[in-house]
């Protein structure tokens, strides 16, 4: 059986915002709404939560090109995928989510859901957490990361994924901050303090 | 949906991929991570991923020729069916994916408020459309063909004529993003975005291939572009196992 390769990535450019964010790029009336603005429904279990922050390059600088997309399990930890057959997830919950960073001031924000535990593939239960896939100009494949809060510590402390980490002073890069219902996940490209990146 | 997609993702093959610091294309430098990825075994976290319905699109959403034009106007360029299909790794047709496509208009001017380039504006083309597979995962969209621009990384460095691709599978974990090159284009082996890729079988996989077939008479060519995402490794062993 001859199996065929993937498709190389190329960058998405620093005009990736005309053809995922439309709207935002400035092209008005292209879609009704730029996909994945809204998470939550009106109905949506769970608690609401904001997450927010920026993209750093290797220099300091905020990236304010960027894209960003969240993928997450709902209040019960399932998703609403066709792909989840452990049960049905919340309706009024998307679960997938895309935000650009803003031209201005580089921040990007999320208003979504507390996910509920996933299991990992050994039936373990994974800690509350928040796939992200980060896109821009120079990044030549999408970069995954997860992210983590820093109040479900018990939870990050036995969670399989995060124990594999060798280098344990750097699992601080996946952990959100939280104040109120707000969390802070700052991404860095580069430099000491950079992300924890995952080939999934 | 027949099935439910829930095997994991056979690993990603990184060398067909273009490195994360590539200096010939400037940007990357300052946007490359340098420590190494960490590897894990999938979880439903990476399996599982968004769809989307046919309810989503519009009845123009995939002609880009008219959807951003006034009534009774098109775009300016030369007129192409791009089409194809999107495929996994074993060749099986991946059913129900939303494509999303942007590009710059026939003179190589995107509609952006960052880019400066001289070439005009085209009032009646915004370079913007998506569409979702059918069954045997076929796409099919309309526009003008890109024009090629300078940008400024090397000093007179023009970016070959393109459209950018947004794909989506089944899973989270097939999520990318690529460009769609046109053949016989002499700034192919000359761009540095490009050649970020060193296989050259991998760029030829992003060369759309001029297809008189499909073309329809007296109105526009047609190219074809197929895109292949990862696999899922149960599938890749079923299928192995039959075959040998």
């Amino acid at each position: 059986m001859n199996y065929l390769k993937e498709s190389a990535s190329q960058t998405a450019g620093p005009y990736v915002h005309i053809g995922c964010v439309p709207t935002f790029a400035g092209l008005e009336g292209m879609y009704a709404q730029d996909l994945g603005q809204v998470m939550v429904g009106d109905g949506a279990q769970g608690t609401r939560i904001t997450v927010e922050g920026r993209v750093y390059d290797g220099a300091g600088m905020v990236v304010k090109d960027a894209m960003l997309e969240i993928w997450q399990a709902d209040h019960t930890g399932l998703f609403n995928s066709p792909s989840e057959i452990r049960g049905t997830a919340d309706c009024d919950f998307r679960g997938w989510g895309r935000q650009p960073t803003d031209g201005e001031t580089g921040l990007y924000r999320f208003n979504t859901i507390k996910p509920g535990a996933v299991p990992w593939p050994d039936g373990r239960m994974q800690a509350p957490h928040i796939s992200v896939w980060l896109v821009s100009r120079g990044i030549n494949l999408g970069l995954h990361t997860r992210i983590y809060f820093a109040d479900e510590a018990d939870a990050n402390a036995a969670d399989p994924l995060l124990a594999q980490i060798v280098h344990k002073s750097r699992i601080a890069t996946l952990i959100a901050q939280r104040s109120g219902n707000t969390y802070t996940f700052d991404i860095h490209l580069q430099g000491t303090h950079e992300t924890i990146f995952f080939d999934i | 949906m027949t099935q439910p997609e829930i095997g994991a993702f056979s690993r990603r093959d990184l060398d067909l991929h273009p490195k994360p610091l590539t200096p010939e294309y400037k940007s990357s430098v300052l946007r490359s991570p340098q420590m190494a990825r960490i590897s894990f075994d999938n979880s439903l976290s990476e399996i599982a991923g968004p769809m989307f319905g046919h309810a989503l699109l519009g009845p123009l959403d995939n002609d880009l020729i008219v959807n951003y034009a006034q009534a009774g106007s098109s775009a300016i360029g030369e007129r192409i069916i791009v089409h194809g299909r999107l495929l996994d790794e074993a060749g099986r047709p991946v059913r129900g994916a939303l494509l999303e496509v942007w590009q710059a208009n026939a003179g190589g001017r995107y509609r952006h408020k960052n880019d400066g380039y001289l070439a005009q504006l085209d009032a009646n083309f915004g370079g913007c459309g998506r569409t979702i597979t059918d069954h045997d995962g076929q796409y099919s969209l309309r526009t003008v063909k890109p024009g090629p621009y300078p940008w400024p990384n090397g000093g007179n460095d023009w970016r070959p004529a393109h459209i950018h691709f947004s794909v989506f599978g089944d899973g989270f974990a097939q999520r990318l993003i690529t460009q769609m090159y046109f053949e016989g284009d002499p700034h192919i082996a000359l761009c540095p975005i490009v050649q970020t890729i060193n296989d050259p079988a991998a760029i030829d996989q992003l060369t759309a291939k001029l297809d008189m077939k499909r073309t329809i008479v007296m109105d526009a060519r047609a190219y074809q572009f197929d895109i292949v995402l990862r696999g899922r490794r149960s599938t890749l062993f079923e299928n192995r196992l039959e075959g040998n």
